[in-house]
């Protein structure tokens, strides 16, 4: 085992700066918050979904009626929404 | 509209480009993550522990993606489809109680004594013999089950482009290989985080739709009990009440189910699972702190308890709604669209071709082949941390620098895709892979955890007794599959009168029991190790000041380990009640 890199930080960095302690200043997470990386992703796929929900084939025989592509789209907007508002509010503190 | 390059007679699931667009844009996205986290990766605790960086929520959902991968997903929806509501049995008695064990009792020691792998601590414990035996049969246990997780990712391979399967393992094991070494554990955890939201946002329409087609709940009671009990299929109680369970043990009395259930499946496969296998204790250790570290699994359980409705419940659905696996069900051999015999493990796929439009049809896919990639993902790069470390650099080649065993362990990854391939070829050969994966958790992780919990507890354990204990066990558990009448396929002789995953429960039970007892009458005749050198392992010996986070009093109650792990435990024992 190393032992060099067993710091334990009650921080919450996220994915980057672990292990390089050059002594920089702490910043944002930002791109690399996971938060955003969910949001961002959720986000684009609520957009294609609310899209063929609005002009692509519905299907209607399969899913019985309802045009689950629109509504599964609106409800991963949502989502993203939520998930990238919390990561605006909240931003991690990365030490740099 | 098959693309393929060696079209076959159909595909079961006919993609559109945008499907295609929705799984372009994920890989865009885990590439991405791959890049950004390689350029971070600066030694060795880095690429295999991430660090020690990430927050509690992060692990925890990372901790259930881990597993929601072939178990969860493909396993739980076939035996949905075969044995119906007592397949939750694997969730709220099988995984959440040894679940919150190991966050409140087990994960100090993990985390406290620093080991990078349950071997590890096992040579910290009982020294080379235990460890040596312990680590090879992980390693061996690894390669097998990332041989069931590259079997059902070729399995949906096949299913869109109509590929053979044997094209299909090797594409799959390329894309995988290439998602591996990326990376390494930082970017595979966050892949895990990102890749549980998309199977949620795949599979909770897919059952919402399914639910509707059948016509809500109460029109899937009334399917299944007009269905139920022809060609060999399960009466209607038993499909539609979760206790007793006898068609998921297969033993007939009610009162041996209930036994079975709750002590082979509940105790001794579940704690033995969830509290040695490192591919989830794994995810615990990449925490910040030892307070994150506890509250990992805790965090897990709350979605774990809810993830049955997003797979069993669309196995049971599919099972009357899919007209290919209400044959199959009644008795019939139906064959499918790629030109095999359908099985169960395929309800799924059909259930996402009758009713998911395109689009969401892209998004099941998508989600499907994210959680299989990281399921073996995962199995991959627990192998590989166990085979460069405890095998490789404890007794092939020692005391070489940190960048050499990083090599060695690209080189694993590279062998051990090389091997999966074999291994999902011994895992098609089952209908219904929960019971090849019981079966194989029986031999390798029930003798393991009575091994860990009687050392963990009792100081007067012997190294002895440590490998001997681990080597009957494992012994026991394969001399009983043998025996049973299935567990082995057509090589069981049937001397034991159980079948399916009951006799995965009788061997992974008496494995415990064999195990235990020849330990206790090993460490009797044999001389214990030094109090001295057991802090940290043995629980009498470790202070206990070393076991919880002095920050942990500050935090407020839902922040807390035991207030978290109190109502999952209560939420389980409602959901017990109410199914």
């Amino acid at each position: 085992m190393t032992d060099k890199s067993q710091h334990q930080s009650n921080h919450q960095p996220a994915d980057d700066s672990v292990g390089v302690d050059s002594g920089g200043r702490a910043h944002k997470a930002g791109a690399l918050d996971i938060r955003n990386v969910i949001g961002a992703l959720l986000g684009i796929y609520g957009a294609i979904l609310t899209l063929m929900g609005l002009v692509g084939d519905q299907e209607l025989d399969k899913t019985g009626d309802v045009n689950a592509n629109l509504w599964a789209g609106l409800a991963l907007l949502v989502t993203a929404a939520i998930f990238l508002a919390w990561a605006r509010l909240r931003p991690l503190q990365v030490p740099g | 509209m098959s693309p393929g390059i060696l079209p076959l007679s159909g595909t079961i699931i006919d993609a559109h480009p945008v499907d295609y667009l929705i799984l372009a844009t994920y890989f865009v996205f885990v590439l991405g993550i791959g890049w950004l986290a390689r350029r971070q990766v600066s030694d060795s605790v880095d690429f295999f522990l991430s660090g020690r960086s990430l927050p509690a929520w992060v692990t925890g959902l990372a901790f259930i993606s881990a597993n929601l991968g072939a178990v969860e997903i493909m396993g739980m929806s076939a035996s949905g489809a075969e044995f119906g509501l007592p397949t939750v049995h694997y969730f709220w008695v099988g995984a959440i109680p040894a679940m919150l064990f190991l966050g409140v009792v087990m994960m100090p020691f993990y985390y406290g004594s620093k080991v990078r792998s349950v071997p590890e601590f096992m040579l910290r414990r009982f020294g080379p013999g235990a460890h040596l035996v312990n680590a090879l049969s992980f390693a061996l246990a690894q390669l097998l089950i990332a041989g069931v997780n590259l079997f059902l990712l070729g399995t949906i391979i096949r299913a869109l482009l109509g590929w053979p399967l044997w094209v299909a393992l090797l594409v799959a094991a390329a894309v995988v290989l290439s998602y591996i070494t990326l990376g390494g554990l930082s970017a595979a955890i966050y892949n895990e985080v990102l890749q549980f939201f998309v199977i949620v946002a795949a599979l909770g329409p897919l059952t919402l739709l399914g639910l509707h087609r059948v016509g809500g709940w109460e029109g899937l009671t009334e399917k299944i009990t007009a269905a139920a009990g022809k060609g060999g299929a399960p009466p209607a109680d038993q499909q539609l009440n979760s206790w007793p369970g006898q068609s998921l043990s297969g033993f007939d009395s009610p009162i041996l189910s209930v036994i079975g259930i709750v002590f082979g499946l509940g105790f001794v496969l579940s704690f033995g699972y969830w509290t040695t296998n490192f591919v989830e204790v794994q995810r615990a250790m990449a925490s910040d702190s030892i307070s994150s570290a506890r509250k990992t699994p805790i965090i897990g359980a709350f979605p774990k308890m809810f993830v049955p409705f997003i797979t069993i419940v669309p196995g049971m659905i599919g099972a009357v709604l899919v007209s290919e696996l209400a044959d199959l069900k009644a008795g019939g051999t139906p064959s499918g669209g790629t030109g095999g015999e359908i099985t169960y493990n395929d309800t799924l796929l059909y259930l996402m071709r009758d009713v998911l439009p395109n689009g969401l049809l892209g998004l099941a896919i998508t989600g499907l082949l994210a959680a299989f990639m990281a399921g073996m993902a995962a199995n991959i790069s627990a192998f590989n941390t166990v085979f460069s470390y405890d095998l490789w650099g404890d007794y092939i080649v020692k005391g070489r620098a940190d960048g050499y065993y990083l090599m060695v362990g690209r080189v694993a990854t590279v062998g051990a895709t090389i091997i999966a391939i074999f291994t999902a070829g011994l895992a098609s050969n089952y209908s219904n892979i929960m019971s090849y994966l019981q079966v194989l958790f029986g031999f390798f992780n029930a003798p393991l955890f009575a091994t860990f919990i009687l050392g963990m507890f009792w100081k007067r354990m012997t190294a002895t007794a440590g490998w001997v204990g681990l080597v009957a066990g494992t012994l026991s558990a394969v001399l009983v599959a043998y025996l049973s009448e299935d567990a082995f396929g057509s090589l069981s002789t049937g001397a034991i009168p159980v079948s399916g995953q009951g006799a995965a429960f009788l061997a992974a039970s008496v494995a415990f029991v064999v195990d235990v007892t020849l330990s206790i009458v090993v460490s009797l005749v044999t001389e214990p190790k030094p109090a001295g050198s057991l802090k940290g392992l043995v629980y009498s010996e470790t202070p206990r000041e070393d076991l919880v986070d002095p920050n942990e009093s500050r935090f407020p109650w839902y922040r807390r380990t035991i207030p978290l792990a109190v109502i999952a435990l209560v939420m389980t024992i409602a959901l017990n009640i109410a199914f």
